[in-house]
């Protein structure tokens, strides 16, 4: 038989403010344990949540950047459940008239593009963290994180390969670092995934039952944990089970998945009305500032990169993965006397990208600035330089020598365009290679080719090639 | 509505509260008491109200991103039964 498989994912997204959701503790990473947990985060007797600004107009901010519906009037709730790292008992949430419905979100796979709809997004607090370890027997509580603003991401099930789930998970996370409002630093914790995978007969109308895989925080674990969900699933019906509805979790080290509780164990969470907090509000005012405050987006610069420069689909994807490799594109292009965008943006997915993996490191960062790639590229443009020439200057480049123009005069590595120098090579070639051009004459076009090797090995290739190859054939003809 | 034994043995033991047989009796005639209030509330019709989820028509205050709290872990952990490494000591809880 032949399965379809189905996946919906719900984001938590560590929004950038610098106090949290509903107290004026700080949110940074890596303080002291408790040393950013005020007496609200430790639900002590008496104090009362203020809700924080910031974490709306990002949520605002997001909302508009999906299109979604933005509800003027939404409501915290509260999620009942007892567990040592969430103080009060309960997390507040929303769940009713959540800040943002509906939108959607366009992904790329391969050659391909889809469109993902989303469910909703809302705010919520994160809870603290529990230390299993070397406490004799104990378990030690850090209530830093306690309180940290979530925007919580959750998409309608319309992805059908975990390559789906990660191009959606990829262009979710580029999507709320390009807005500012996520740092997406997924050691971090800043941006985790849960996935909700399911598998029915190809055709079937009626969805599978489904199982959630909890805390991923790579787009590899992503991946390998749907891939080896799905596998299960499969094997499981086609040995004639049923699948349960449960919680799961993926363990990196055996690459499976392992239950950790089934629907009927799944928490009851009673969720009412927070009556400490009274429904927020959404004014003209803060939406359209919001609106004001968002660059160009992902999806609007590719339309205008295959629009106005004439760039593949993938290609325009590929330059706005992530605003800083946009923004080096742009300012690399911008930089060009004589402006070709195609060679700039064969330049940075090419032999930048390249390095950049190579060495592991993020554009932002690279060595070379778009300025330097820019002059770079003009001496391409101007003939001074092949493109094997290029990427030698490019390495010197890296390398800390220069810029472009200084290593290729401290190098002579300046192309041949003298026609007259580089006849004396060709004919030197031709003298030397009978045999090939005996070959070329009978009609044999890779003798041709055999001969502009040769010339471009005497030249060190330095000769320009389209110049070598019209010579060649002057030559050749007369 | 009225709730049986076993809903009241459920909702207590979400609440992590302890009740004892007679308890639960005793408990299931209060709260089937309540519910008889609340059938008699349902039965007003509310159709063309908007559900409400505050008292009052007012609307939350959002208060400015600022860091405005001290570290004052010490104080606070005073008060704590054990703490070790700065992190609050618990029972063991593993999920």
């Amino acid at each position: 038989m032949q399965w379809e498989t189905v996946i919906g994912l719900e984001v938590h997204t560590q929004l950038t403010t610098k106090s949290k959701i509903f107290s004026g503790a700080s949110i940074e990473f890596g303080a002291e344990p408790n040393t950013q947990a005020c007496a609200v985060d430790l639900a002590l007797p008496g104090v009362l949540p203020v809700l924080n600004r910031g974490a709306v107009e990002r949520a605002v901010k997001f909302g508009l950047a999906i299109g979604a519906k933005l509800n003027r009037v939404n409501l915290f709730a509260r999620k009942n459940y007892f567990y040592p790292d969430l103080p009060k008992g309960y997390q507040i949430s929303q769940f009713e008239l959540p800040i943002v419905e509906g939108g959607a979100l366009t992904i790329q796979v391969g050659e391909e593009q889809k469109t993902v709809r989303l469910t909703r997004a809302h705010l919520e607090e994160d809870a603290g963290k529990s230390l299993h370890e070397d406490f004799h027997g104990m378990t030690g509580i850090d209530l830093n994180r306690a309180g940290t603003p979530l925007l919580e991401i959750v998409s309608e099930p319309d992805m059908r390969s975990a390559k789906e789930a990660v191009a959606y998970a990829k262009a979710l996370h580029n999507l709320v670092t390009w807005i500012g409002i996520c740092d997406g630093n997924m050691q971090e914790g800043s941006f985790r995934v849960d996935a909700n995978v399911s598998v029915r007969p190809v055709g079937q109308q009626e969805f599978g039952t489904r199982r959630e895989i909890k805390n991923l925080n790579s787009f590899r674990f992503l991946e390998q944990a749907i891939d080896y969900e799905v596998r299960w699933q499969i094997e499981q019906i086609e040995d004639g089970h049923k699948i349960q509805q449960a919680t799961v979790l993926f363990d990196p080290d055996t690459g499976e998945t392992r239950m950790m509780r089934t629907k009927e164990e799944a928490h009851d969470y009673r969720y009412f009305p927070d009556p400490d907090l009274l429904p927020v509000q959404l004014d003209d005012e803060l939406i359209e500032r919001m609106r004001s405050e968002l660059p160009e987006l992902p999806q609007q610069k590719q339309s205008r990169y295959q629009r106005d420069f004439g760039l593949s689909a993938y290609d325009a994807s590929t330059l706005t993965s992530t605003i800083s490799t946009a923004s080096f594109f742009e300012t690399t292009t911008e930089a060009l006397t004589a402006p070709d965008h195609k060679l700039a943006a064969n330049w940075v997915m090419g032999e930048l990208s390249g390095t950049l993996n190579k060495e592991g490191l993020d554009i932002a960062d690279s060595p070379i600035k778009p300025k330097s790639l820019a002059a770079l590229l003009g001496r391409i443009q101007d003939g001074t330089l092949s493109g094997k020439l290029a990427k030698e200057v490019f390495a010197a480049m890296w390398a800390g020598e220069g810029e472009a123009d200084a290593i290729i005069e401290a190098k002579g590595l300046k192309q041949m365009s003298d026609a007259g120098e580089i006849e004396k090579i060709i004919a030197e070639v031709l003298a030397a290679n009978p045999k090939s051009v005996e070959e070329f004459r009978a009609g044999k076009d890779k003798a041709f080719n055999a001969l502009v090797g040769q010339v471009m090995k005497a030249s060190k290739g330095k000769a320009n090639p389209a110049q070598v190859n019209e010579l060649l054939k002057q030559k050749l003809a007369g | 509505m009225s709730l049986s034994l076993e809903d009241i043995q459920r909702i207590a033991r979400l609440a992590r509260i302890r009740v004892s047989e007679t308890e639960a009796a005793q408990t299931g005639e209060q709260l089937n008491g309540i519910f008889k209030l609340i059938e008699q509330m349902q039965a007003v019709d509310t159709g063309g109200v908007a559900p409400m989820a505050h008292a009052q028509e007012v609307y939350q205050r959002l208060r400015e991103d600022a860091v405005t709290e001290p570290n004052r872990r010490e104080a606070f952990q005073a008060i704590a039964p054990q703490t070790e490494a700065g992190l609050y000591l618990v029972p063991k809880v593993i999920e």
